[in-house]
């Protein structure tokens, strides 16, 4: 290839019109004295080069400072696991008081964080997933923008006031509802008994209601800029076979946004998942294990390690908690990542 | 089936932008009407009012009459989802729902009229796609989605769709205007056909289309942009192309403006 072109440019490059032509293959050539050409090529080149750089450089620091949180977590954690006088996964046990006999494990843990998130979660989808529908279908334009704009700032509210209102507000108002629960649907697991009791609010009842409402903006959001994407062609298309409002919901904007709600959902879990302050705020701290109830108390990842972070005086009690972190990490990261992954592939029903 | 269609006096609002005045026309039960004019004369808009799509667009307003068989489609106990049902819509761009089949995509009408019945469904599916000269082309892959198929089988797959509820009235917006011309000439064909059953009212930017398809055409210009559209006549349509009545329409026809 470079040994029929060489010819070609050679006789070329005496013609004016040659040297224009000849552009790509000529700046290796050193027979070609065009002095304009090339810088003008190498400015152009420049600019191109250092956007080009410095997108991947953001781009890769995002990725290095991920990959540094984890590798930060894992170094920190093993020395503690391996000096774990319990298994991790499955004791119920939290003893981090003295480094030469530690007994830890994130049973309890995960039971609270995954019922108090599960509870917020069934809690939200289904109002959230109204409220975007409303917004996107049944609201006049007026009231839509104001609306949506309400339920935006229910995630401006820090999680600390979300706290103190859980905890102070709606823990005593929602404790007869609970104590109801309890007394009529206990025979049912997880309305059971729990290791407090169930008048008192401060337990993941309560918490999951409180996370409903901080992760209610964000799936809102994400379903709400979903089903307004739902082609118009398509909704036409049905209202001109004479469906009614609900019936093109039903066969055109739910089909279309079903996964960008799912998605969002998972966008919520992984919220709701991480939540500290409001959880430390709202559940009692209990040495009694939970009962696999929802009126249980107890502590969550987060909220455990926001909790011991006053004791952080040695490094093998400090990996314990750093362990725990490691696993709500890895959560998180998991459902974020499953969460991007099927709303990316929202609308894909068209292929 | 088929019915006819009167127009008197319909004005059609935007906001409070005027798009069409004053337009008076008859269309006549099992023949084919086009509507022809340059953009933004007001066409679609009237034939979006023929089955109250017009109204679904934010602010937009209907005055005047429009009656089918002699009945105001506008009238205030009449419920515009009735009217879609009777009056079905073939829009520009084939826009078969993608998350159903084949199947389901032409019997969707039925489902919203609360029809469960498999094999009487699956009867009208047949019929249909056969009507709409696709049931050969696709009747191994009726699961397979909608949006499988070619851009012209996908129209054709629309049009089983708006005639499997057995429409009074079949309105075609535009409906080869991003088709090829063979799939254009199926089309073409198939209107020829749906005429012996149903009334079909299109509009076309293809004087040619108009021409070769329709009974009667009528022309829609308006005198200034930001002007409302005007009907300005309709003839049948030999008549309006060799020998039209006013000079704005000899002008367009003749490729002088527009």
């Amino acid at each position: 290839m470079t040994d029929s072109t060489k010819p070609e440019q050679r006789s070329e490059g005496t013609g004016t019109a040659g040297a224009l032509r000849g552009v790509p293959e000529e700046a290796p050539g050193p027979e070609n004295p065009t002095p304009e050409s090339p810088s003008d090529k190498s400015v152009v080149r420049l600019g191109d080069r250092i956007f080009r750089s410095v997108a991947t450089g953001s781009g890769i620091f995002v990725i290095a400072t991920i990959a540094a949180i984890g590798i930060f977590l894992l170094i920190r954690a093993i020395p503690s696991l391996q000096a774990n006088e319990v298994s991790f996964l499955f004791s119920r046990e939290w003893q981090t008081g003295d480094p030469s006999n530690l007994r830890f494990g994130i049973l309890d843990l995960a039971w609270i964080t995954v019922a108090s998130s599960l509870v917020a979660l069934i809690l939200a989808m289904p109002i959230a997933c109204g409220i975007a529908l409303f917004l996107t279908q049944y609201a006049p334009r007026v009231l839509a923008r104001p609306f949506a704009y309400l339920v935006d700032l229910l995630a401006a509210v820090p999680s600390v006031v979300y706290g103190l209102w859980g905890a102070l507000v709606l823990a005593p108002v929602i404790s007869p509802f609970a104590v109801w629960l309890n007394n009529n649907l206990g025979w049912i697991p997880i309305f059971a008994d729990g290791n407090v009791p169930a008048g008192s609010g401060a337990n993941v009842f309560t918490a999951g209601i409180v996370l409903a409402v901080m992760i209610l903006p964000i799936i809102t959001g994400v379903t709400r800029e979903v089903f307004a994407r739902t082609p118009t062609a398509h909704i036409e298309g049905a209202l001109a076979l004479g469906a009614t409002k609900w019936e093109v919901v039903r066969t055109t904007v739910w089909p279309f946004g079903r996964n960008g709600f799912i998605g969002g959902s998972m966008l919520g879990l992984g919220r709701a998942l991480g939540e500290t302050v409001a959880l430390t705020i709202i559940l009692s701290y209990t040495y009694t294990p939970p009962n696999y109830s929802i009126f249980d108390a107890g502590a969550t990842f987060a909220s455990r390690i926001a909790l011991g972070s006053a004791e952080f005086n040695n490094n093998l009690s400090v990996g314990a908690y750093i362990a725990a972190g490691l696993v709500l990490f890895i959560v998180t990261f998991a459902v974020n990542a499953l969460a991007r992954w099927i709303e990316s592939s929202s609308g894909k029903g068209k292929e | 089936m088929a019915k006819r269609l009167d127009i008197k006096d319909l004005n059609l609002h935007y906001g409070k932008f005027h798009a069409v005045e004053d337009v008076t026309l008859q269309v006549q039960a099992r023949s084919v009407t086009s509507f022809i004019g340059p953009s933004g004369c007001g066409k679609s808009t009237v034939l979006r009012a023929l089955n109250r799509m017009h109204e679904v667009i934010a602010g937009a307003r209907v005055d005047g009459k429009v009656l089918l068989d002699g009945e105001d489609i506008y009238a205030p106990s009449v419920d515009p989802v009735q009217v879609r049902r009777t009056i079905g819509m073939v829009f520009q761009r084939a826009n078969p729902f993608p998350t159903m089949s084949i199947r389901d995509n032409v019997v969707a009408g039925l489902k919203l009229t609360g029809e469960k019945n498999k094999k009487k469904l699956d009867e009208i599916t047949e019929r249909s796609l056969r009507s709409a000269n696709l049931w050969e082309e696709v009747k191994d892959r009726l699961h397979k989605p909608g949006g499988s198929l070619s851009g012209g089988q996908q129209q054709r797959l629309c049009i089983a769709r708006a005639t499997a509820v057995q429409p009074d009235v079949l309105l075609m917006d535009e409906p080869c205007s991003a088709l090829d011309p063979i799939s254009t000439l199926a089309i073409e064909d198939l209107i020829a056909e749906l005429k012996k059953d149903y009334t079909i009212v299109i509009v076309t930017h293809n004087m040619q289309q108009a021409a070769r398809v329709s009974d009667q055409t009528a022309f829609f210009n308006l005198r200034a942009v930001g002007e409302p559209g005007q009907l300005v006549e309709i003839e049948e349509t030999g008549k309006l192309f060799s020998n039209p009545n006013q000079k704005a329409t000899e002008d367009y026809i003749s490729g002088r403006f527009g």
